[in-house]
């Protein structure tokens, strides 16, 4: 086994893996993070702090506490375990499925937070002058305030992405290691140090890091105008 | 049953004072309201409430039939539904839409073919034509003015509002756009309510004008009613202005206008775009009193007029003389003595010619 590992081609399968599991947590997050985002941003109910607290929590646990809970949260112990263990057949916690909805709530911060800030930027006066020439909210959000945040909406869908690619903690511990399942490209690298296979990690390494230097660039090259790291004008 | 406007409301902000505004008249084509106040003094927030973009605790709001707000029975139609064309002060255009785009954004509902006819029916109204294709950061701030007002009253609104409409243009395009909106307010033959803090907007727009100060309406009537016969202290403070009478110009002479204000000559600074039917409006502290019969001064104005009424006001007084149309003066204590002045003592006023500020009127 450890023979077989000792050379320096890159795990496409856990590429493909991670890719797949990012991407798919980038759309989820377009579907959820739209709404919270828009009722964080335009919501005036005092209390409104609890939730952007709940939502930004992500950033400052330590992966494996929220992992931790997640586990506990869809384990075959929960009402919620127990619901999906029954309708699929098998049980959410170690399956691509349950690493996915962790991959979610994990990165929510990440996708929220930008939407929240770009739907903030959007003129208040437009989006009242659209509601009295007759335009519902709900066509308004696509007619006027999707257009004029989309910098934000991919900065919100492209850190999702880039943030789920290096995550470990919470892939360890609701994922596992299984290969062509759950094994993304950061478990990869950790079991080839394990292995004493560095040519191999390091190769995985710097693929890790071209991919997130790439989606670092496309944030700040959308954003230039606003978080520009040198001052224009 | 005759056509109204009612609003009825209350509405508490922290730290502020609670705005009672009770408004009721009548409407016909084209009436004008004015929602007449200092900043602050809660104009804005009865427009947005007539808009639905504000909600009241408590109060009711109908425009003739239609009902649009009463908290006692929990009717509350949202600003979508009330049919109205909404303009805030800083126009509000949508930065991502063309001019075309922004007037055709209310028209949805059209099929295309009528939405496109509609679009240059408005596009020609205003004057936007060759501008279709252009985005709003493009335009000067009348064109954006005018492309705000295009946008609200395609959709042949019930009731247009427009907030400030005039005050985020400069001065000589103010003055300009103040009689091209008049005419065009006219043209559309819908009714409108207009907040705005400048008295010469009132004068020129207005048919019906509400003075509102801290939240409360002291006054509602006709404006040159409002003008020259404030119910109050209060009011006269609020509009500034204590004498607008009507006049027409005669001639111009020398860079001065003469004005014939029943039967009195006026000189005024000449003016642009000024009809010959005119207001014209003097501040009650640009009236300096003289004694006796009128004599030379470097004031431009000197008119003989006799005492009706005199009041006092702490250190000043209020003097109301009749020189052929009702003035009034804004004097210390100390010339109320001085003068011995009391009703029915002759005396002259002298007011230079730049203390008479002309507005354009339309002759009903």
């Amino acid at each position: 086994m450890i023979q077989e590992r000792q050379d320096t081609r890159l795990n496409w399968i856990a590429i493909w893996v991670t890719c797949k599991l990012a991407g798919l947590t980038a759309l989820a997050l377009l579907f959820v993070g739209l709404p919270i985002a828009y009722w964080l941003s335009f919501s005036r109910w005092r209390w409104k702090f609890l939730v952007e607290s709940v939502v930004a929590l992500p950033l400052v646990l330590p992966p494996t506490v929220l992992g931790f809970y997640i586990l506990i949260a869809i384990g075959p112990h929960s009402p919620l375990g127990r619901l999906y263990g029954e309708l699929v057949g098998h049980p959410l916690p170690f399956t691509f499925e349950g690493l996915l909805l962790a991959s979610i709530l994990y990165s929510l911060p990440f996708a929220v937070q930008p939407f929240a800030a770009a739907f903030d930027q959007v003129d208040r006066r437009a989006i009242e002058a659209s509601w009295t020439l007759g335009v519902s909210k709900f066509q308004t959000f696509f007619k006027l305030i999707v257009p004029l945040s989309t910098a934000g909406l991919v900065t919100g869908a492209v850190l999702s992405f880039a943030h789920t690619m290096g995550e470990f903690g919470v892939v360890l511990m609701i994922g596992g290691n299984i290969e062509g399942s759950t094994r993304t490209v950061s478990i990869d690298i950790y079991d080839e140090v394990q292995a004493l296979n560095y040519a191999g990690a390091a190769k995985t390494a710097l693929f890790l890091l071209g991919v997130s230097y790439a989606v670092l660039l496309v944030v700040y090259a959308v954003n230039r105008n606003v978080w520009a790291a040198w001052p224009r004008k | 049953m005759a056509a109204e406007i009612t609003i009825h409301l209350v509405k508490t902000f922290p730290g502020r004072a609670p705005i009672r505004a009770q408004i009721r008249y009548p409407v016909e084509g084209a009436t004008v309201l004015i929602l007449f106040g200092p900043s602050g003094s809660g104009k804005t927030t009865i427009l947005r409430s007539v808009a639905g973009l504000e909600w009241p605790e408590e109060g009711t709001i109908r425009f003739v039939s239609r009902l649009w707000l009463d908290t006692a029975s929990g009717v509350r139609v949202a600003p979508q539904d009330r049919h109205i064309g909404y303009m805030s002060q800083d126009y509000a255009l949508f930065p991502t839409y063309t001019v075309a785009g922004n007037i055709a954004y209310g028209l949805s509902h059209l099929p295309s073919a009528e939405r496109k006819k509609r679009v240059d029916e408005v596009m020609e109204l205003f004057q936007l034509r060759g501008l279709e294709q252009a985005k709003p950061r493009e335009l000067s701030g009348g064109q954006q003015q005018r492309v705000a007002l295009a946008r609200a009253v395609a959709p042949r609104p019930l009731l247009l509002l427009l907030d400030e409409p005039l005050s985020a243009l400069d001065a000589p395009t103010r003055l300009h756009l103040r009689d091209e909106l008049r005419s065009l307010l006219k043209q559309l033959a819908l009714p409108s309510i207009i907040v705005t803090h400048d008295w010469a907007e009132a004068l020129t727009l207005g048919d019906v004008m509400a003075v509102i100060s801290a939240g409360d309406v002291l006054q509602v009537g006709a404006p040159i009613d409002v003008f020259s016969r404030p119910q109050n202290a209060d009011v006269a403070r609020v509009v500034g202005v204590e004498t607008v009478v009507k006049g027409r110009v005669i001639e111009a002479i020398g860079g001065m206008l003469r004005v014939s204000v029943n039967g009195t000559t006026l000189m005024a600074l000449e003016a642009e775009s000024i009809g010959p039917d005119v207001f014209a409006c003097i501040r009650a502290e640009d009236v300096v009193l003289e004694p006796g019969r009128a004599s030379a001064s470097s004031a431009r104005n000197h008119l003989t007029g006799r005492v009706q009424a005199v009041t006092m006001l702490g250190a000043s007084a209020r003097v109301t003389l009749d020189c052929g149309f009702p003035l009034v003066a804004m004097v210390t204590r100390s010339t109320v003595d001085e003068f011995k002045l009391a009703p029915g003592l002759l005396i002259t006023a002298a007011i230079k010619a730049g203390a008479v500020h002309l507005v354009s009127r339309q002759e009903a």
